[in-house]
């Protein structure tokens, strides 16, 4: 099943040296996506998801931003070819090879469908340059009428007159449409999906998240789904990873988090969700407290300020490992773990 | 469409231009007295008798005892319909004349100022703002504040003394002594391109030194858009990237500026070409305003006003070709 994998990710740890100090924005983080799978990033605003995303395309900016330890190794060519994976981490960010996976294995539709694109050209130019830069076979005369065909394959009407349309001519909902057809141009075996529906009002969220799943369907490319909301996690994903400061603190399948989920802070998040067949509707549930500063984050388990399972003496002196709990199940908590192998190995110098 | 635009453009330069000629009209007419009280007292500190019959002969033949609005009138058919800006009192020459030798200089130094603040500040301000706070950036951030902060004449002045000093050169004038009132020739042209150059970059300094900071003012906001994210998440490289997506948009302030650059350039022209001896409009304009030499003063003051409205006329269409999103009609 090895080859399976398209992407692994190893004890990814990206820091941004400031003046005020060290963010660890991403702070061991290790994950695997699988060929045609689509892997839920879930986490609040900070903890580290869409750096995540931008390491592994190499886009963190540096200065200040540096990947200071870890592995991001892509399977390049198709199932079954048996290459040894490239390490992203290990490519010059400016230099020839992650250039040529950038656009065209993996590639990237972002949240602000209102700047994604640039302002002085127009959507048929930015999707043909796409075109044109990976597909070396294609003729420029020909990039037009693809680029015509794959913003049809999302769904615009009259794209042959869209294609000539400047980004601002376009609404929101449209402009995103035209971001996903941009990405999958080159037919990526991965999308990395930071937060494409955040800006959007409900009904177009809807109708990308469905156009996302179809056109998996239909392709078959992996996706890595970037977003901050419980109810997309659940209508996309197959996986789910659960990120905190830095850290992944739960991750398994899509259904046993929601009908398991172990970590307080999972817990938390599915608790803030307001149902609407409860008898009387209470209060919003909030998770007590706030993310703590990025320069004072609290010596141990990073969430044991908000926790509401906090155990004195235990929590406050490590961070607990990501250790299984069931099948495909890990869990980052003493309350599965044991502070006393944690320190341990503390002690053996890790 | 684009034709549409230029056309009611060009319609609204029409009353635009008539303003324009009222204001200069009025401008020249505001300071008191007028040109004939120069005159006289200039005649009679020479010792020539001057009657108040004769003051009175000249008034009628300049037309100053008719009404403001006749004079205007006098002074506005005569440059419309003959191409006559009337003569000036302190050359003795018709003030066509004497513009016709100066205003192509001006024309040609601010045009090869314009070109020499773009080719430089442009490139530099990229620079300084993709490589934010390195020692490059730094070295010319603290040139562009000399550069702003040094008024022209002075530099013009330290250049002089400097190639003087150095290397023995006079750097005053535009030609060489041989070719000063020689007909022009490619040789004089050639003699021409080898002195234009010290105005120019004098002259463009402050410009230059302002639009680098500008240039990278922009393309710093520019550079944290998401769409350079994007275009870099396609693969493009870093040039391509850069100048296809960020400079291009960070290009506005430069076209923008094509107007108003002209007039800058003209007044801070005048005390550098004083300094330097150069035949561009800008000394005569001094001396003609000393003077009250009203005709001189108002034709410069009009052709200048004229010259930037076209100015602005053409950045705007500019804009208008360079930019989507400032043109008018939808499509979508």
């Amino acid at each position: 099943m090895a080859h399976d994998t398209l992407l692994e990710i190893k004890d990814l740890m990206t820091h941004f040296h400031l003046q005020e100090g060290i963010v660890r924005a991403v702070d061991g983080v290790s994950f695997e996506i699988r060929r045609g799978r689509t892997l839920g990033i879930i986490g609040e605003s900070g903890c580290g998801k869409s750096v995540t995303a931008h390491s592994i395309l190499r886009l963190v900016p540096s200065p200040p931003g540096n990947i200071v330890n870890g592995q991001i190794l892509l399977r390049r060519g198709d199932r079954g070819t048996d290459q040894e994976p490239v390490d992203l981490a290990r490519l010059d960010p400016r230099g020839a090879e992650i250039r040529s996976i950038r656009g065209a294995e993996i590639s990237m539709v972002f949240q602000e469908p209102m700047t994604s694109f640039g302002p002085m050209h127009t959507i048929g130019n930015q999707i043909m340059e796409s075109i044109l830069l990976h597909q070396g076979d294609v003729a420029a005369s020909d990039a037009r009428e693809l680029a015509i065909e794959n913003l049809r394959r999302v769904g615009i009407p009259r794209a042959e007159q869209i294609v000539d349309a400047y980004p601002h001519q376009l609404s929101g909902g449209m402009r995103q449409r035209a971001m996903i057809a941009m990405a999958l141009s080159c037919s990526p075996r991965l999308l990395i999906a930071d937060e494409p529906t955040t800006a959007l009002d409900v009904t177009i969220q809807a109708q990308i998240l469905e156009l996302l799943t179809a056109l998996q369907e239909e392709f078959g490319m992996a996706v890595m789904f970037i977003t901050h909301n419980l109810g997309v996690i659940a209508e996309v994903a197959d996986e789910v990873a659960v990120m905190y400061l830095g850290r992944i603190v739960e991750q398994s399948d899509v259904n046993e988090l929601f009908d398991n989920p172990q970590h307080p802070y999972t817990q938390g998040l599915l608790n803030s969700i307001p149902h609407i067949d409860e008898e009387k509707l209470p209060r919003l549930r909030a998770i007590e407290g706030v993310v703590p500063d990025p320069y004072e984050i609290p010596r141990g388990c990073a969430f044991s300020d908000r926790c509401p399972s906090f155990m004195p003496g235990t929590c406050d002196r490590a961070m607990p490992g990501l250790d299984e709990t069931g099948p495909g199940h890990r869990v980052r908590c003493f309350l599965f773990s044991e502070v006393e192998d944690e320190l341990t190995e503390v002690a053996d110098g890790r | 469409m684009l034709t549409q635009y230029i056309g009611r453009r060009l319609l609204l330069l029409v009353p635009l231009l008539l303003l324009i000629s009222i204001i200069s009209f009025a401008l020249i007419q505001l300071p008191p007295g007028d040109i004939l009280n120069m005159e006289v007292l200039r005649l009679r500190s020479a010792g020539t008798q001057v009657s108040e019959e004769q003051v009175e002969a000249l008034r009628q033949l300049y037309g100053l005892d008719k009404s403001l609005p006749e004079q205007y009138w006098l002074w506005i058919s005569n440059i419309l319909l003959k191409g006559n800006f009337g003569t000036s009192f302190t050359y003795v020459k018709s003030v066509s004349e004497i513009l016709a030798a100066r205003v192509p200089l001006t024309a040609l130094v601010s045009v090869l100022t314009a070109i020499f603040v773009w080719i430089t500040a442009v490139p530099i301000g990229v620079y300084s703002a993709t490589h934010q706070y390195s020692p490059v950036d730094y070295f010319w951030t603290f040139v562009s504040f000399i550069g702003v902060a040094t008024p022209g004449f002075l530099l013009a002045l330290i250049f002089l003394w400097i190639a003087f000093v150095q290397f023995g050169i006079s750097a005053i004038g535009l030609f060489s002594q041989e070719f000063e009132a020689a007909p022009w020739s490619l040789a004089k042209f050639v003699n021409m391109l080898q002195h234009i150059w010290i105005p120019i970059v004098i002259i463009g300094m402050a410009n230059t030194a302002g639009m680098m900071r500008t240039m990278r003012g922009m393309m710093l906001d520019e550079l944290n858009k998401q769409y350079v994210i994007t275009a870099r998440s396609k693969g493009l490289t870093e040039t391509r990237l850069l100048v296809k997506y960020p400079v291009r948009t960070s290009m506005n302030p430069v076209f923008s500026t094509i107007g108003w650059m002209l007039p800058g350039i003209i007044s801070g022209e005048v005390l550098v070409s004083m300094v330097l001896n150069i035949p561009t409009t800008g000394p005569v304009l001094l001396q003609a305003l000393l003077n009250q030499d009203m005709f001189l003063a108002g034709s410069i003051v009009f052709i200048l006003s004229v010259l930037t409205v076209i100015g602005t006329l053409v950045s705007d269409i500019l804009l208008v070709w360079l930019d989507p999103r400032i043109r008018y009609e939808g499509v979508a």
